[in-house]
Order: C-alpha cells, then sequence, then structure tokens
C-alpha cells in the first residue's frame, strides 16, 4: 500500500482521478466564462467575485491547484519512464490504427501548461496580487469583465487563445475516455457511452472556449 | 518478385549494429515471410556471408517465437497473423522492406533480429500461474463457469507471448501481455483465490523490468496476432486498484 502510488498503474490512476477533476474544473470555468456573452458584465463580475472571495471556494482552489500539481508532476514522471523504455527506437514508424490524439499528449501538455502559466498572469495573479493594473472596482466588484474585454479585443491574443483551447480540446479527446480505461471501468455498454461523452465534453470544450472571444471581440464595444 | 531487403544486421548484444540493404531476386508470392529469409539466407551462405539470424519455431502462428518489426509494424502488414503466417502475396515487386528487431528496453538484441524475451518469462514466473495441484482435467461440470466468462478468459488466453505488444506500444509497455495473463486466471474460480496476490507481484515485476507505463493508445490490440482485447487492460487496472488498496501485506 505504501508503495501504490509510485507503481505504473498507481501512478496513473492518480492522473486520471486528477484529469476528471480537472475536466469538471473546466466545465465550472467556462460556464462562468459564458455569462459575459450570455447576460451581461455586471452578471460576470458577480460570479467572478463569488469564485474569488467564497470561502468554500477558495478550500477547491486549493484542491485544484493540488490537482494541477500532482497532474503535471506524475505526467513528467510517466513520460520520462516511457522514454527511457526505449533506448533505441525503429528507423521506420508506420502508426497502427489507433486514436491519433493519444500519441501526442505531452506535446499538447506542454503547450497547455505554457498557456496555463500566461493565463495565470494575465487575469489570476493581476486580480489576486496586482490590483493596480486591474479596472477599477465598480460598486464594490473587481470589474473582471472590462479586464477580459480589453484582451479579447486584441486580435493576436484572440489567435493564441483559441488555438491554444483547440490544442486543449485535442488533450481531451483521447484523456477523458483513457481515466475511464485507467480506473477500470470498462463495460460492452457503457464504454462506448464513455467515448462517445468525451468526444461531446471535448467539443464543448473548444467551442464553448472559442465562442466567447469571437464574441467579444467582434461584437463588444471597445471599454471606455 | 524483386526485393530489396533492408535488415538490422548486430554481431552480438554488445556489437553496435547497422542496417545492410540486399537485393534479393526469385521470391515466390507464394512464400511465408520466414521461407523467404531462409531463401535469403541460403544465398548468404552460398556467397560465404553471415546468414541473417532471426527467431522461429512452429511456424503454424501459435508459439509466438517468431516476431519481426516489418516496415514499420510488429508482424507486418498483415492483420492478426504472426510473422510466419505473413506471405510474400502482401508485397509488391520491387518493393522495399524494412526489418527490424522488437526495440525496448527489456528486449535487448541478442543477434541481428533476435532479441531477449526473458522478461516475459519473468512475468510469468513472478505470478502468472496457480499454485494449486490441478491433477488431470477435471470432468467438465464439476465447476460451473458462465460462458461469457470463460470466452473472455479464453480470448486473454490466446496470448502467445510474441512480445508485439511491447514492441509497437510507443512507450515499450508490457500492459496487454500481463494483462492477458492476469485476466485468464482471475476470470475463472481456479485462479480467482490468488488474483489479488498475482496482480500485486506481476505489476511489480513489470515496473521492475523496465518497461513502460499504458497511454492507453490501443496500438497494443490493433497490432496484437491474437486480437487480444485492451479491456483486458481495464480489467488489470480494476484487479490492481482493488488489491493495491486493500491487500493486507
Amino acid at each position: 500500500m505504501s508503495n501504490f502510488f509510485t507503481t505504473s498503474i498507481g501512478k496513473k490512476l492518480v492522473m486520471s482521478l486528477c484529469g476528471l477533476f480537472l475536466a469538471v474544473f473546466l466545465l465550472v470555468h467556462l460556464s462562468i466564462n459564458s455569462l459575459l456573452i450570455i447576460c451581461d458584465n455586471h452578471t460576470f463580475n458577480v460570479a467572478a467575485n463569488f469564485m474569488a472571495k467564497n470561502k468554500l471556494i477558495k478550500v477547491v482552489e486549493i484542491v485544484l491547484f493540488l490537482g494541477l500539481f500532482l497532474h503535471i508532476i506524475y505526467g513528467i514522471w510517466l513520460q520520462i519512464q516511457n522514454w527511457m523504455s526505449r533506448p533505441v527506437g525503429y528507423v521506420k514508424t508506420n502508426h497502427s490504427q489507433t486514436s491519433f490524439f493519444s500519441k501526442y499528449m505531452i506535446h499538447t501538455a506542454i503547450v497547455i501548461f505554457i498557456f496555463l502559466v500566461l493565463h495565470f498572469m494575465d487575469f489570476f495573479l493581476k486580480a489576486k496580487f496586482f490590483k493596480d493594473q486591474m479596472p477599477p472596482e465598480i460598486g464594490g466588484l473587481e470589474d473582471m469583465a472590462t479586464a477580459v474585454i480589453l484582451k479579447f479585443k486584441m486580435l493576436p491574443y484572440v489567435i493564441i487563445y483559441i488555438v491554444c483551447i483547440f490544442i486543449l480540446g485535442f488533450h481531451l479527446f483521447h484523456s477523458f475516455q483513457s481515466a475511464f480505461q485507467t480506473l477500470g471501468l470498462d463495460h460492452k455498454i457503457y464504454t462506448p457511452i464513455i467515448k462517445t461523452a468525451g468526444v461531446i465534453y471535448a467539443l464543448i470544450i473548444i467551442i464553448g472556449y472559442s465562442l466567447i472571444p469571437l464574441v467579444v471581440y467582434f461584437t463588444f464595444p471597445n471599454p471606455a | 518478385m524483386k526485393l530489396t531487403l533492408k535488415i538490422w544486421r548486430q554481431e552480438n548484444a554488445k556489437a553496435k549494429g547497422k542496417f545492410e540493404t540486399y537485393q534479393l531476386d526469385g521470391v515466390s508470392p507464394e512464400m511465408s515471410f520466414l521461407e523467404m529469409l531462409d531463401y535469403h539466407n541460403e544465398k548468404l551462405i552460398l556467397e560465404g556471408t553471415n546468414p541473417v539470424a532471426f527467431d522461429n519455431d512452429c511456424r503454424e502462428g501459435i508459439c509466438g517465437m517468431c516476431g519481426l518489426y516489418i516496415n514499420g509494424r510488429p508482424h507486418g502488414p498483415d492483420e492478426d497473423n504472426t510473422t510466419c503466417q505473413l506471405h510474400m502475396r502482401k508485397f509488391n515487386d520491387g518493393d522495399t522492406i524494412v526489418i527490424e528487431p522488437w526495440r525496448s528496453k527489456a528486449f535487448p538484441v541478442i543477434k541481428d533480429l533476435i532479441v531477449d524475451r526473458t522478461a516475459l518469462d519473468k512475468l510469468i514466473i513472478a505470478g502468472g500461474y496457480i499454485s494449486a495441484d490441478t491433477g488431470s482435467a477435471p470432468e467438465a461440470n464439476s465447476i460451473p463457469i458462465p460462458k461469457h466468462k470463460a470466452d473472455l478468459s479464453f480470448n486473454a488466453n490466446e496470448c502467445v507471448g510474441c512480445g508485439a505488444c511491447v514492441a509497437v506500444c510507443k512507450n515499450a509497455s508490457a500492459m496487454l501481455f500481463v494483462a492477458a495473463k492476469v485476466s485468464h486466471l482471475a476470470l475463472l474460480p481456479q485462479g480467482k483465490i490468488e488474483a489479488s496476490e498475482r496482480v500485486l507481484k506481476m505489476v511489480k515485476e513489470m515496473d521492475k523490468l523496465g518497461f513502460g507505463n499504458c497511454s492507453n493508445t490501443g496500438a497494443c490490440e490493433a497490432e496484437c496476432p491474437k486480437s487480444v482485447s485492451i479491456s483486458n487492460i481495464a480489467r488489470l487496472n480494476r484487479e490492481y486498484i482493488c488489491a493495491g488498496l486493500t491487500h493486507e501485506n
């Protein structure tokens, strides 16, 4: 038991549990972001401030960072072992009939990590520690809406953001159903449903997150 | 048929190997792949050159000894086949065929195309068996086994231990092999008794031998000559998680 989480399957178990938790977080994040284009700036600000200040959410935030940290550390650990397991590669490789995205998990993960760092610097860190770089508060609420709109009015930022979201989607295409396989949850009836749900989930993330900057860029007025 | 063969040549485990290119004329489409190599070796011997070393035994697709990485795929371009059951009619006149040994840290090259697959034997020794003296075949109905479980166990037991799953996996993982052995026994009442200990010991040995981790790409299932399903890997994960979290030792 003491060594359970350092074995190959134990490490994969940690990866899958953290990954599924992060997948739920992505949906919550998307639902709050969507308020900006579905409702108005004020509603978005109320939701964003609730997420930033609620004590229970702060606890979940710690779990989230821990989950993200473990997902990254265990991912790197597994990848290094995988590279070491074949010191001499093949001269000719002919890809088998397998999931395309499953072969590029580490590559998509690296792009997602860089994107996350930039995303944290742009919004999370500024809102937490560099409030002087944020738009002025409105009625006691942090004006996250204006901060987001200012970013999404910059075309290069919108393009980079959407490209990164597509890469995140590619990561999710494989990882969602892979997490269930790692947990040992395989069933003649349910596994095809899980695979379909994984594709739908990845599409929701890609379309949902891409739509927000596009709507803001093309339809929102420039903030005063 | 006239072929260009690019074959990995390596004198011994310590030597630095390299590819050699050969022109081979007079190959019949009816030849099996191994017969084509035999034919090629006869020519090399007549020329006074060392023949190409490659593993083979039954040549009936059931022993798992043959295993070559042919044009980027284990056991070549045919589906659900071992190398010995691959025939030259699957290739075209004038083709270039690249032949490599299995590549994995756990399968060191011994000579040319022969690799040391003792690692798979070590995995079986670690726990891929039942300790009970089974004696002679019992009366078939004395231990009732549901048909679907018997079928699943049979599918897992079809694994011939050729190592194609390790060879094709981008991480050189032996998960499908271990999963097949664990599933085959865990699904049957005779094997169920030692299932927890077995899975813990076999996974521990698998990690020790330097195999990679499973990324659930499914390449092993796609290239397995016996079509062993990756649902066995899910079963292995399930067995291991339950055993790992509940085992008392």
